[in-house]
């Protein structure tokens, strides 16, 4: 049985078309990484398996009940971590994880104990009773992951949970999600970083401008791309074009943009090796060299032949 | 994935029966409502800045504009007092909006929606937490007003009457301006929003002088608003004389208030 399952969602905002017809699926006890740049509409597929928006079009079924028909009950069954730390600031961390609890009717006593086990877990017990006020970014957000996770639902929504999160952060966010999908949760994740579904993701859709233009595991995605990255800058663009040519022998897809040759390859060392003598060979010298890991951008390329766009209402926000 | 896990996850909660559901619609708007009292608790100033404007009018009609209105046969601080009271719960109102825009900024009203809780509860538990608050700052100005030399005409009977029907009158605007605060953008503009409907009807009432002072084109208006009949009532009350008709006025205005713009304010809030 599907923990998510979403059919040919959309919705449009004035002129803004923010979903044209995407489909969302992730069986029990999975994860499912949803992938896009900024103004994909992944917050809005989110908001709408959350019950806090209506779909235009299409159907949602969370946990089996459909999110448009019995709104309340989907709301019992989800935790929602949106893409901006809703904590109350007057409140202390306790307080915003035990009006969670009362909110989900589990109970005075209980919400008190939930709230303990919940600042515990989450490494917040010595800030606990200051208000959320005085938290540090990083704190808000494991505070607005806990409140999410006070009714111990069995299906998480997790709106770009890491952004904004540095690397120790980042990496214990990820420890509590695996703890989650092993005990049989299952979880939304929105990210901009592959890297982050790779870890996460047992599955992954990739969205942008409203539509899904490319699914599947992580291996499957990274290897319609190459999993590793070689780029030469070249100024010089017959050089550049000459060194194209010289790398086309070499297993991997070339393309790149002015002043810079891409190589996407699967065996990373071994076509580092070719790739350095083949442009020895042609009499090219790179600028500079770099091998790295794919990026979200390096997919978008890849599947869209356009780079990640960021509209300017975006940048603006 | 087992069979076991699945059956376990695929439990659909029932729906709650009426008395439940009404039991819990209660109970989540006494949640919001302490949530709204603990703010209140720790940001003392709000309650300072609320009491800040109505002690400025108080001074400055008592002891600027005092001396130049004549109103016949009373002391015009005590003539003035009722206005006061009633432009303080009046303005007070507003705060109820600027609160919620103010939570919807921050993304909490996003995940109040995403919890199974009554959708009437964000707005009963703002709207009762800000009639808490108007019973602090109504004692304040109380206080402020027997300070000045305000003295009930009455008894202590009526001038509690008298408070309890401008509390009803407040809690009533109250949900005027909630359903503003959830329809736009921000705190500033629910604050901008509410004042030009605002200041028309405490200004353009009997809050301050007498509606007969006013010019013809303004009188109708004047003296049939909800906030001459709430400083009326108020008035009669603590002056003495008939208020029957007066409390009774301003209570239906009052019901009146709620009945459209409780539900407008619900289903706004729950079209997000
Ligand atoms: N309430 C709204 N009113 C108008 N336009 C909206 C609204 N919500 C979203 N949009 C628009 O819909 C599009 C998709 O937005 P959405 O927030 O779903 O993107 P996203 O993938 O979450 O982006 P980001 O990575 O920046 O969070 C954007 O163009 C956005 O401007
Ligand atoms: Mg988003």
């Amino acid at each position: 049985m599907s923990a998510i399952e979403a059919t040919g969602l959309t919705k449009r905002f004035g002129t803004v078309q923010a979903l044209a017809g995407v489909d969302l699926s992730a069986a029990e006890g999975t994860v499912l990484g949803v992938l896009g740049p900024n103004g994909a509409g992944k917050t809005t597929a989110v908001r709408i398996l959350c019950t806090i928006l209506q779909a235009d079009e299409g159907s949602a079924f969370v946990a089996g009940v459909d999110v448009a028909r019995h709104p309340q009950r989907v709301r019992e069954l989800i935790g929602l971590a949106g893409q901006y730390a809703a904590v109350d600031e007057n409140l202390t961390g306790r307080e915003n994880l035990r009006m969670v609890g009362m909110l989900t009717h589990m109970g005075r006593r209980a919400a008190r104990t939930r709230a303990a086990e919940l600042l515990e877990r989450f490494e917040l017990t010595d800030a606990g009773d200051r208000p959320a006020r005085t938290y540090s970014g990083g704190m808000r957000r494991r505070l607005d992951l806990a409140a999410a996770l006070v009714h111990r639902p069995p299906v998480l929504f997790l709106d770009e949970p890491t952004t904004g999160l540095d690397p120790s952060s980042r990496t214990g966010l990820w420890g509590v999600v695996e703890d989650l999908v092993a005990d049989g949760t299952t979880v939304l994740l929105t990210t901009q970083y592959l890297e982050e579904a790779d870890r996460l993701a047992d599955r992954v859709v990739v969205i942008d401008r409203g539509s899904v233009i490319a699914q599947g595991t992580p291996g499957e995605l990274k290897r319609t791309l190459g999993a590793t990255i070689i780029e030469f800058t070249i100024p010089e663009p017959a050089e550049a074009a000459r060194a194209r040519s010289a790398l086309a022998a070499v297993p991997g897809t070339v393309d790149g943009e002015d002043g810079l040759v891409r190589l996407a390859v699967t065996d990373g060392g071994a076509a580092l090796m070719d790739a350095v003598r083949a442009l020895d060979a042609a009499g090219v010298r790179p600028a500079a060299a770099a091998v790295r890991e794919p990026t979200l951008d390096d997919v978008f390329l890849a599947l869209t032949g356009h780079a990640v766009e960021t509209p300017a209402e975006e940048v603006a926000a | 994935m087992s069979t076991q896990a699945m059956s376990a996850r695929a439990v659909i909660p029932p729906s709650p029966g009426t008395v439940e559901r009404v039991r819990n619609a209660v109970s989540d708007a006494l949640v919001i409502t302490w949530r709204n009292l603990l703010t209140i608790r720790r940001l003392p100033q709000l309650l300072v800045f609320a009491t800040i404007q109505p002690l400025l009018f108080v001074l400055m009609f008592r002891y600027v504009f005092g001396g130049a209105i004549q109103v016949p046969g009373v002391d015009y601080v005590n003539y003035l007092m009722p206005g006061i009271f009633a432009q303080t719960v009046a303005f007070g109102a507003i705060n109820t909006g600027v609160g919620l825009a103010e939570d919807r900024g921050k993304g909490l009203i996003e995940r109040l929606r995403s919890l199974p809780m009554a959708r009437s509860a964000v707005l009963a538990g703002r709207t009762t937490a800000d009639l808490t608050r108007n019973v602090l700052v109504v004692g304040l100005m109380l206080a402020v007003g027997f300070a000045v030399g305000f003295r009930v005409q009455t008894d202590v009977f009526k001038l509690a009457l008298g408070i309890v029907v401008l509390l009803a009158f407040g809690f009533a605007l109250s949900w005027v301006f909630a359903l503003i605060g959830l329809s736009v953008a921000n705190a500033e503009s629910a604050q901008a929003a509410s004042f030009p409907i605002m200041l028309p009807l405490v200004f353009a009432s009997s809050a301050f002088v007498s509606t007969t002072t006013m010019p013809d084109w303004l009188t109708p208006f004047a003296e049939h608003q909800p906030v001459t009949a709430a400083v009326d009532a108020v008035r009669a009350l603590v002056l003495g004389g008939p208020w029957g008709t007066e409390v009774l006025t301003t209570l239906a205005w009052s019901a009146g208030i709620v009945a459209v713009f409780a539900p407008l304010a619900i289903r706004r809030y729950r079209l997000g």
